[in-house]
């Protein structure tokens, strides 16, 4: 069997044992059940696996587990703080910015990156960082309003 | 609109979905109330049925037996949870929030207090499917009716209760009051203790559309909250306790059989089961990863039948079409002969449509679990009853022995109407005696699921020195025959389908070959406007008299401010219209063409659309929105390439989708009719955009596209 290796997702310690070249997408939804990163191709085309590492947005149908080791790792699960929605998921709620959804997840986490980086995006900004982000049933017009929305209830101080 | 649609065969029918006789409930009034807690339920009951239930003199029945043939119910609980049952399924044209909100308003009470139970053969009425835009039509107003008896029967409750008749007694606010006395008793009180069942009346009034306090207003996806936190399990979301991971070996090519086979080495892996029947081969493991590894220990050898490939494809499609269409395929009125002979302008020309795959981002996925002869399968499927009986059949076990749950799921567009992965999933669970997940990868999703038909369309037309119709002859090869009549005034027509032995598996697809006749029609309408010297839309205006096309395509023009002047090179306009299962749609569209580098924008789209009195306008600007960005790919660049039963393209790298960059500034324009019941709205706002983009095209450059895709590689230099 292979070396256990460890990370940390969501402010968790885990220790795992998987052939190294396991996609880190296999090793979250089978092993440790956060199902909420989705996949959708496998081949890093549609970003619906997004999750962060070590702050940057990645897809993590094409990160082999073997080098996340010691990485800190956030998913869609750990955006929540305190039964407290993260403002991207705020955002995206309010522009009800999802038909299936299915491509939900990575979208937050990609948006999430995106404001990381460059809290005030302009519209191209946004365009061209989330290109690689598929939505299938066509939702684009309000992830971009979501993003925008995100960037400014995130400027305002938290009361 | 013309007798002509009565004519032609329903869309559904014409590949896999013959619908499967109406089942009975098999569920007793006793079991009933055991599972759902003591209460009140009303039950419609299927228009097959009606005639007998209408005899029936009492309204209420007693005995043990559900009425049969039941299409939806509804229960209020002892704690007021009013919870909806259907057939129907979640797959993200957000029904689950537009029935809630139907039953909330026609029974005056809040939504958060309305539950949907959906697409679970076992807990919901027979359905049989999610597709054809049917939901809003037939479940709606369904549901309409059967919380409207429910408030009645609270309210006789309620009076008997207090001794006083029912007539001056009010509901509102999950309450009933007597303004009389003031008293008042809630939904939850009334409940209480009972176990009231009721067939849905004959007749009984709902609320019309202008009184709708609930419904008609955009209120948001019900249960949002699950999606942004990554709570809501899809399909390949679930992990029951024990679960094997599945993998199906695919032959290289289509209709490839087993020559020769031998799975000693993959057998000899451990923690690993392998199953052969006939040419199914598959394998369950712990892990994906092991279950793979297992088929890549196979040896198989496949015996392969040559196939044509997408270049001889259309030459294939005339040459191998029925050329006598039968009566449901073919319609005539007037004299076209005569009046092409005598024609002022005639004009003929071909169109094709190309293979396109419905690529939902939920691949096709199960879970299949079997305990005592039991099987309980979930999957994303448009049709779970469908796929009950197919498993039913397939494993040898009566129906009642099968329960199949659709979780909401990450969309379909008419491409999950078959149980494929449920069959494979519940084989190879069936072996190991664990459950088994099996989820498709995205080159499984684009080889072996179902394609929109490709088609040839022919047309042969006439119009007089003024620009009227005069002759209209339409040949549809193999893509369908949904939106095939022209909706313009025409004297002389003759329309056709001819059917041609299917070449890849085909099926349904959001808007079906709706799409395909559209772009035909619209874009030959586009050709002899230009012809007549006409503007666009005033050709059309002519030659139409259907009063809600008029006004779809009147709004979209004023909100675009059609006719528009060019004011830049490579600047263009276009308009398209269609109508199709009850709702109109009429769309504007900017392009932008660079004619050095052949690269086609389409900048603006403003789409008016028309289905009645709309039930959530939030959620049907999402659905006409999606559907034109869904659109975009069909008309600009997705086309299925295959050659000699291979698909060369089944990746998001090689079949291009529409993304973020694609995606133009849209409008959409929803005119609200509430004097005419409510239409579905999944599939027609895609229909107009494809030949609105390719006049736009041809005005800006000149150049004429009657192929779809338009431009899959730019607009090539001619
Ligand atoms: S699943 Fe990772 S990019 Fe599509
Ligand atoms: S909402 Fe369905 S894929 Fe984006």
């Amino acid at each position: 069997m292979a070396k256990p290796i460890e990370f940390e997702v969501n402010g968790k310690r885990y220790s795992v044992q998987y052939p190294p070249d396991t996609p880190l997408l296999s090793v979250l939804r089978d092993e440790l059940g956060l199902t909420g990163s989705k996949y959708g191709c496998g081949e890093g085309q549609c970003g619906a696996c997004t999750v962060l590492i070590s702050g940057v947005p990645k897809r993590s149908c094409m990160i082999p587990v073997s080098t996340v080791a010691g990485k800190p790792i956030t998913t869609i699960e750990g955006l929540e703080k305190d039964g407290r929605l993260h403002p991207v998921q705020q955002a995206f709620l309010d522009a009800g910015a999802f038909q299936c959804a299915y491509c939900t997840s990575g979208m937050i986490m990609s948006s999430v990156g995106l404001l990381q980086g460059n809290p005030k995006p302009t519209d191209p900004e946004i365009i061209q960082f989330m290109q690689g982000n598929i939505c299938r049933c066509g939702t684009h017009p309000r992830v971009i309003e979501a993003i925008r929305h995100a960037a400014r209830i995130t400027q305002e101080p938290r009361s | 609109m013309s007798d002509f649609t009565e004519n032609f065969i329903p869309e559904p029918e014409r590949y896999e979905f013959r619908a499967a006789p109406i089942h009975q409930f098999e569920l007793a009034r006793r079991d009933f109330f055991k599972l759902l807690g003591a209460g009140i339920v009303v039950f419609a009951v299927a228009k097959q049925s009606r005639a007998m239930q209408e005899t029936t003199p009492s309204r209420a029945f007693h005995n043990e037996e559900l009425p049969k043939e039941i299409s939806s119910w509804l229960h209020v609980g002892e704690d007021g949870t009013v919870t909806g049952f259907t057939g129907k399924a979640e797959i993200g044209q957000n029904i689950r929030t537009s029935l809630a909100q139907t039953v909330a308003d026609e029974l005056r009470v809040p939504i958060e207090t309305v539950r949907m139970v959906m697409a679970d053969t076992a807990l919901t009425p027979f359905d049989a499917g999610t597709f054809g835009s049917r939901t809003t039509p037939t479940m709606t107003p369904q549901f309409r009716r059967v919380a409207s008896a429910a408030r009645d029967l609270l309210i006789e409750v309620a009076a008997k209760e207090w001794n006083v008749a029912p007539e001056g007694l009010v509901a509102a606010n999950a309450k009933v009051t007597d303004p009389a006395s003031g008293r008042s008793l809630r939904y939850a009180e009334l409940a209480r203790g009972k176990t009231l069942a009721q067939n849905l009346p004959v007749e009984d009034p709902v609320t019309p559309a202008p009184e709708w306090t609930i419904a008609g207003k955009p209120v948001p996806k019900v249960d949002a909250r699950e999606f942004v936190t990554g709570k809501h399990q899809y399909t390949p979301d679930f992990r029951p306790a024990g679960l094997l991971h599945g993998k199906v070996l695919r032959p290289p090519s289509f209709g490839a059989t087993l020559d020769s086979y031998d799975d000693s080495a993959a057998k000899a892996l451990p923690g690993v089961i392998v199953v052969r029947e006939g040419d199914f081969v598959g394998a369950a493991a712990p892990t994906v990863h092991e279950a793979q590894a297992a088929l890549d220990a196979i040896h198989a050898q496949w015996k392969e039948v040559p196939q044509i490939s997408n270049k001889e494809l259309f030459a294939f499609l005339k040459k191998n079409g029925e050329s006598k269409p039968d009566d449901r395929s073919r319609k005539q009125k007037g004299s076209v002969e005569e009046a092409l002979k005598n024609a002022a302008h005639r004009l003929d020309a071909t169109y094709t449509v190309a293979f396109i795959a419905h690529a939902p981002l939920e691949p096709r996925a199960a879970v299949a679990q079997w305990s005592d002869g039991k099987l309980t399968v979930w999957t994303g499927t448009q049709r779970p009853f469908a796929v009950r009986d197919e498993l039913a059949a397939v494993f040898h076990v009566p129906e009642t022995s099968v329960r199949v749950i659709v979780p909401d799921t990450g969309s379909a567009y008419g491409g999950k109407h078959t149980g494929d992965a449920a069959l494979e999933a519940a084989r190879l669970a069936r072996a190991a005696g664990r459950p088994v997940k099996l989820v498709w990868t995205r080159e499984e999703e684009f080889t072996w699921a179902y394609f929109r038909p490709a088609g040839v369309i022919e047309i042969k037309s006439a119009i007089a020195v003024d620009g009227t119709l005069t002759a209209w002859e339409f040949h549809n090869y193999n893509s369908g025959t949904s939106g095939i009549e022209t909706p313009y005034v025409v004297p002389n027509q003759q329309t056709e389908f001819h059917s041609v032995p299917q070449i890849l598996r085909s099926g349904s697809y959001r808007g079906l070959a709706a799409t395909a006749n559209h772009f035909a029609r619209e874009t030959h309408m586009d050709v002899l406007a230009r012809t007549a010297r006409m503007d666009a839309l005033e050709f059309r205006l002519k030659n139409l008299s259907d009063p809600r096309m008029r006004a779809v395509l009147e709004a979209a023009a004023k909100s675009f401010g059609w006719p528009h002047k060019k004011s830049r090179e490579g600047q263009g306009f276009g308009i398209a219209a269609g109508y199709e299962k009850g709702s109109y749609v009429a769309t504007c569209v900017e392009v932008a063409v660079d004619r050095s580098s052949g690269a086609v924008r389409v900048v603006r789209v403003v789409e008016a659309f028309e289905c009645g009195a709309i039930v959530n306008p939030d959620g049907l600007r999402n659905q006409v929105v999606g559907a034109i960005i869904q659109g975009l790919g069909g008309a600009l660049f997705e086309a299925i390439e295959f050659e000699n039963g291979r698909i060369k393209n089944p990746h998001f790298a090689s079949y291009r989708v529409p993304r973020f960059r694609d995606v133009p500034q849209i409008e959409s324009v929803l005119l609200d009719r509430k004097d005419i019941p409510s239409a579905g709205a999944g599939e027609t706002p895609i229909m107009a955009l494809a030949p609105a983009i390719g006049s736009a095209i041809f005005d800006a450059t000149g150049v004429r596209l009657n192929a779809l895709p338009m431009v899959p590689n730019g607009l090539q230099r001619t």
